[in-house]
């Protein structure tokens, strides 16, 4: 049942955006987002869907991969559209019983719904031309300036990739212990929700029980590996900038430079 | 010098309640003293809960004498200072390749060793590579672990042991977990780690066609040393195995049976090709 759950959903390929420090792409993102809530008209859409054409050009990755992400928020992003639509007071336009469709409320959900698809394209883009260990990377480096106030940084990070390498183990293992049960009669169909909610505790004691045996066994192979936190570490792979990533991060800063322009002109 | 050597070593777990209180203790393992000497290949065999895995972790400081002491290469275990230099002296594997694996691909689960022990970023990728080579995996290293088979996971634990250049390696149980293919595979690379780079090596093990390539054999019975000896020496000891629960390899039990029934075969047969030959038959 797990069998189509990719982690990360990182996809492989070589492209100029692939081979991008992951620092400048987390940083970029971040830039992204930002802009999306700074510029307000028209142009600053266009300029922001520009900006994110060009990089899915430049990644290389299926448009169809790109937009699968969009699935998971389609809900969401239906609900945020109809409550803008009908609940934005203003000029209306057409009304049924209470409810009641405004200029502006069509207005403003196109521009939410816009930003929260370019937001969610925005990060797929990161996800799909980054490793989850490029990402886990790039935090640790971004954020070290925060040891300085004893944020655990390294531990954050190391946490974070073994998380990222457990999860499809403990995948297996839960589809292990859901067949061990239903070939004793548990009942994972059902519809009923107490019924649901019931057949999950047999699948999730024997679960935690072997995730902290894991967690257990692993700290001991780390221990006898010398693994005695941050201090002192080198590393295999370690960040370095090149000069592409240096005009990365100037290409985030025209694009970022050029939404507060447009924000301050009023397009 | 002995690369390991332990006097009178005891270790005691402690039982505690619920509310935490000592309310009793077992004694794994329990005045055992052997001595290992560099270059050697040692099987230590034992039953499920003879001590063996307890012993197994005196050998790498992960655990410390209640009594007794333990010396790696000169260094004894119960001195904080050493720690590290213990550890990296004495690589570890472990039964199970799934919980010993941290990297998410290949090549980086090799080189977290040398990370930890601040090896300079190009020896790390120069000793990733001469241990994925020496273990042969070295076309997988940019896989990820979870597509590897359970033999294949266990060389690159191994791979990740050899990369911080051990003095000796402990192997505790690396093949219970593997189907026969996978047991081969492992086997084959400990004994060619033994003979070409001359690496010590203690395999813990029950299965004993593994313990039949070693050059000496400790068998372990209630948190003692019961038995020891060559492979030929405690394999002939046959009802003294049985007495122990333990089994010894089939060739070795078809030739005591046979020589039971009278027939004028030598005691300390091991192999098949071995039984073969005494009784007179090509192979």
């Amino acid at each position: 049942m797990f069998d189509g759950i990719t982690l990360g959903q990182y996809y492989q390929t070589d492209s100029p955006l692939h081979r991008l420090d992951p620092r400048v792409k987390l940083v970029g993102t971040m830039a992204y987002i930002i802009a999306l809530f700074i510029v307000k008209g028209w142009v600053g859409y266009f300029l922001a869907f520009l900006f994110l054409a060009t990089m899915i050009a430049l990644s290389h990755v299926p448009l169809r991969f790109v937009v699968r992400g969009m699935k998971a928020i389609l809900i969401i992003l239906l609900i945020t559209v109809a409550f803008n639509v009908f609940l934005t007071p203003g000029k209306v336009l057409w009304s049924f019983g209470v409810l009641k469709v405004t200029k502006e409320g069509l207005v403003f959900a196109a521009r939410m719904a816009v930003r929260l698809i370019f937001l969610i394209i925005g990060s797929s883009v990161m996800t799909l031309t980054t490793t989850p260990n490029q990402l886990t990377d790039g935090l640790e480096s971004l954020m070290g300036p925060l040891k300085k106030i004893h944020v655990p940084v390294h531990e954050i990070s190391m946490m974070m990739s073994i998380a990222l390498r457990f999860i499809p183990i403990l995948m297996e293992e839960t589809d292990k212990i859901m067949k061990a049960q239903m070939a004793r009669g548990a009942d994972f169909e059902s519809k009923h929700l107490m019924q649901k909610i019931r057949s999950m505790v047999p699948l999730l004691v024997p679960l935690f029980i072997s995730a902290f045996r894991r967690a257990n066994d692993l700290a001991m192979a780390m221990e006898a590996r010398c693994y005695h936190g941050g201090e002192g570490r080198t590393r295999m792979k370690p960040l370095i900038y090149k000069g592409r990533d240096i005009f990365g991060y100037g290409v985030v800063a025209a694009f970022f430079a050029a939404c507060i322009v447009l924000r301050v002109v009023g397009l | 010098m002995a690369m390991v050597k332990t006097e009178n070593l005891i270790h005691d777990y402690v039982i505690r309640d619920e509310e935490g209180n000592v309310s009793g203790k077992v004694r794994a393992v329990d005045g055992v003293n052997l001595e290992v000497k560099p270059g050697q290949f040692i099987a230590v065999l034992g039953h499920n809960g003879s001590g063996k895995s307890t012993l197994a972790k005196h050998l790498n400081a992960l655990l410390f004498p209640t009594g007794g002491a333990v010396w790696i290469d000169g260094m004894k275990t119960d001195d904080p200072d050493q720690l590290w230099n213990i550890r990296q002296e004495a690589g570890m594997i472990f039964q199970n390749p799934d919980n010993q694996i941290i990297g998410q691909v290949v090549e980086e689960d090799v080189g977290f060793g040398p990370e930890n022990m601040g090896v300079p970023t190009k020896e790390i990728w120069e000793r990733v590579e001469e241990a994925l080579k020496t273990v042969g995996m070295w076309e997988y290293r940019k896989k990820s672990p979870n597509r590897l088979s359970g033999g294949q996971k266990q060389r690159v634990s191994i791979a990740g042991v050899i990369a911080m250049h051990p003095k000796y390696i402990i192997m505790d149980e690396p093949t219970a977990m593997l189907d026969p293919g996978g047991r081969r595979e492992v086997i084959r690379a400990a004994r060619a780690l033994n003979d070409v780079e001359k690496i010590t090596i203690i395999l813990i093990t029950h299965n004993m066609e593994e313990a039949i390539y070693a050059d000496h054999i400790f068998v372990m019975a209630k948190g003692k040393i019961a038995l020891q000896g060559t492979p030929h020496q405690v394999f002939s000891r046959v009802d003294e195995m049985k007495a122990l629960h333990l089994d010894v390899p089939v060739a070795t039990m078809v030739a005591h049976k046979l020589r039971e029934h009278g027939l004028n075969i030598p005691e300390g047969i091991l192999t098949r090709e071995e039984l073969g030959e005494a009784l007179g038959l090509e192979s």
